[in-house]
């Protein structure tokens, strides 16, 4: 069989489309319980099930910013979660034009015989979950496979076998009517350059696009959500034309036009640098026919936790923040932004964490 | 001694003529992976500026790569005997046609023709250049059975081809063709398929390294019954093959053309498609397997009339395509051209003209433009042949 063509087919291709739409992106707010427990203490905020509902209220609710999504990634508890007021999150998101989406993967374990490689797990019961998660509003989903760069990584095993479950993943996806998101991470840490970041992420996406293939997945109702190509996290830093060209060139060369978005992963970069380099790379001429967008969660979301720090008298603050990164992240896609967002405490600041754990 | 003076390309790689590629080793130790420039080799820009110039709008190329016993199949269709001076002679019409770069712009050339020349002494590579057409040359040693297989062929040329590659550039040379082949009927059986696409990505890697742009040619023949979404499945895992082997030997994809088989019912299925109709199939599979850095995909006639070729072209062209969407025709050029002709030189002259009305046509296809009218019964005149062996 070609592209496997199931009874949401339509509707996939329609979605994906929906989400690729030029002037939107994504707002990754999926952080698990334990995650967002870190970004929690770090503004000296208690790990409550209440304040994990107020953070996520705060980002849905805040005035004029849904305008600049077309899908938020949500962890399974918030797809459940009401506002104060008694709406469901989700259906806040669809009233809004914004399509609500849901982490799905179970996290990494390590390959053994690897040095300290991973695979995804979440396979199992996932097309019942699926099922579920379609029946309660979410329409697109979400799996992190990651990969690391280093002397003999990532190694054929690796990728083989993240890659391979990338495509198991989107094909029961797609059987129970989600949009897959398809992210094989490369992780930024080491001090290897952009030449070896650009070499590794191209034979990985041609793995992922394979797999996909063999697996029947249709890729017009998919997305991909890649690295961008940039220097180690211990090398020097480049120019964003730079990250641009090498990050165009890579997915000219892997990604085929049936795919009709790319939703970047910020990976670490500060709020400003990941805006600055999406926007350098729209503004690229040269064969592009998918949209370049954005799936940030810390590039979206930092300077809007330190001005909230958890008290209800700098939710406007906050959303202030959350807005001014939304809009400069929308202009971006269009290539339009001017560098001119009021940047919040913080927007300049890297969020890389060496050997970061989701 | 290579042809240095091509104006649109890029001459500097003149100096890599007769040296090795390099590549960069730091030390030898068993663990330590070689960290090797992205594809960057000896030819790179050269490779890119050739595809560019061949996939230019408006232009395709012109197959006259016939092995001398196919080529003698076309001489006898017109009563003439398959010699060399009947062999050259036919060329020579072909390819001293005045204007033909307006619509052509590369040809692909069998061995014994890429060292001929006129009557009159003059080069035919020489010709070429003057019309600003690249000249390129059939590489494959063609099709043997494949063993273990379900009556399934390979095709055989990896020997000695890097050596053969560098003495084709010498000559003037710069593109390669490799043609393979998949039958519907027999499966294809996925050794057929896995076989097809590896033994084309190692072509294609030689080629690149001995400064010719290949173009990579996994013919789904037309013969079968099955109808066009059978097609549509097989092109798309060919496809999805050829792609991962051609990435895993560091293939430079802005330096390689394809030539594809248009996404058609076989030959003798019982619904014909329309244009729009197999301009839509094969659009999907192109989009679905082609990444965007490949410069030109030029389409194989495979049997179709040189209306029908011209007509489904001119479909895939009513919007704008991520790459050059173009032909590579042999049949579907030469097939007026030769009854024109039929050995006589008084028609020589009038055969030249066949052969530019088809080249326009063709040419105004690739753009979007071509309309049927006035074409005449000759061009409809399908050419299929069953089980057809090149």
């Amino acid at each position: 069989m070609s592209a496997f063509k199931g009874k949401y087919h339509d509707e996939l291709i329609a979605n994906a489309a929906y989400i690729g739409t030029p002037g939107k992106g994504i707002l990754a707010a999926d952080e698990s319980t334990g995650t967002i427990g870190k970004r929690l203490s770090s503004i000296n905020v208690e790990n409550v099930e209440e304040n994990r509902r107020a953070l996520r209220e705060l980002l849905f609710t805040t005035p004029g910013a849904l305008k600049y999504l077309s899908g938020v990634i949500l962890f399974e508890e918030t797809l459940y979660q009401k506002t104060a007021a008694g709406q469901p999150f989700v259906e806040l998101l669809k009233e809004n034009g914004v399509l609500p989406g849901i982490k799905v993967d179970k996290g990494t374990v390590v390959l053994a015989g690897t040095n300290g490689e991973t695979t995804t797990q979440g396979l199992d019961g996932l097309a019942q979950r699926c099922q579920k998660y379609y029946e309660a509003g979410a329409r697109f989903a979400k799996w992190r496979a990651v990969l690391n760069i280093g002397v003999t990584e990532p190694s054929q095993l690796s990728i083989n076998e993240n890659a391979n479950g990338l495509a198991r993943y989107a094909i029961i996806c797609q059987e129970n009517g989600l949009v897959p998101i398809v992210e094989p991470e490369i992780l930024v840490d080491g001090s290897h350059d952009i030449e070896k970041c650009a070499d590794v992420t191209e034979r990985v996406l041609a793995a992922c696009y394979k797999a996909l293939n063999d697996h029947h997945v249709l890729l017009e109702g998919t997305l991909l959500k890649p690295n961008m190509v940039t220097p180690g996290s211990e090398a020097p830093k480049v120019a964003p034309e730079v990250i641009a060209e090498h990050t165009v060139r890579a997915l000219q060369r892997t990604m085929p036009p049936a795919v009709p978005a790319v939703v970047f992963l910020s990976g670490g970069q500060s709020e400003e640098e990941a805006t600055v380099n999406l926007n350098a790379m729209n503004k690229l001429k040269g064969k592009k026919p998918w949209t370049l967008s954005f799936s940030f969660g810390r590039a979206l979301q930092s300077s809007t936790l330190k001005a909230w720090g958890g008290k209800p008298e700098n939710v406007a603050k906050a959303q202030a923040a959350f807005l001014a990164r939304a809009k400069a992240n929308s202009e971006a896609t269009l290539g339009i932004y001017k560098g001119d967002a009021k940047l919040g405490e913080g927007a300049s600041e890297s969020l890389h964490v060496k050997g970061y754990k989701y | 001694m290579a042809c240095t003076s091509f104006t649109k390309l890029n001459a500097a790689s003149s100096q890599w003529i007769g040296q090795q590629p390099f590549t960069q080793r730091h030390g030898s130790s068993a663990t330590r992976r070689v960290s090797v420039p992205i594809r960057a080799k000896a030819y790179t820009d050269e490779l890119v500026q050739t595809a560019k110039s061949i996939a230019s709008p408006g232009h395709g190329i012109l197959a006259i790569d016939e092995s001398n016993a196919t080529c003698g199949k076309r001489l006898a269709s017109i009563g003439l005997d398959n010699t060399e001076t009947n062999r050259q002679a036919y060329r020579q019409l072909l390819l001293t046609t005045p204007g033909l770069g307006e619509y052509i712009s590369g040809a692909i050339l069998f061995e014994e023709t890429l060292y001929q020349s006129t009557t009159d002494g003059k080069k035919f590579v020489d010709c070429l250049r003057a019309e600003k057409i690249v000249p390129g040359i059939k590489v494959d040693k063609g099709l043997v059975p494949l063993p273990g297989s379900n009556n399934e062929s390979w095709c055989q040329g990896l020997d000695g081809l890097a050596s053969r590659s560098a003495e084709y550039y010498k000559q003037g040379a710069r593109f390669a063709k490799w043609r393979t082949v998949v039958s519907i009927p027999c499966g294809p059986s996925a050794l057929a398929v896995k076989e097809a696409a590896w033994g084309l990505a190692r072509y294609a890697a030689i080629s690149q390294d001995n400064g010719l742009v290949p173009i990579v040619e996994p013919e789904i023949l037309l013969d079968g019954d099955h109808p066009i979404e059978r097609t549509l499945e097989v092109a798309e895992k060919v496809w999805s093959e050829v792609f991962y082997y051609l990435a895993e030997n560091n293939v430079l994809f802005e330096g390689i053309l394809l030539k594809p088989s248009m996404v058609t019912p076989g030959a003798e299925h019982k619904e014909k498609a329309s244009p729009q109709t197999i301009a839509q199939y094969t659009l999907t599979m192109l989009k679905r397997r082609v990444p965007p850095a490949v410069p030109g995909i030029m389409f194989l006639s495979g049997g179709q009339s040189e209306a029908e070729a011209t007509l489904n072209l001119n479909a895939m062209n009513q919007s704008p395509n991520p790459w050059h969407v173009s032909f590579s025709y042999a049949r579907a050029l030469q097939n007026s051209v030769l009854k024109t002709w039929q050995g006589r030189p008084e028609s020589i002259e009038a055969a030249q003209r066949a052969l530019l009305v088809r080249a326009k046509a063709n040419s105004l296809a690739q753009l979007g433009k071509y309309s049927a009218e006035g074409e005449n019964e000759e061009a409809k005149k399908g050419m299929f042949v069953k089980g057809y062996t090149y």
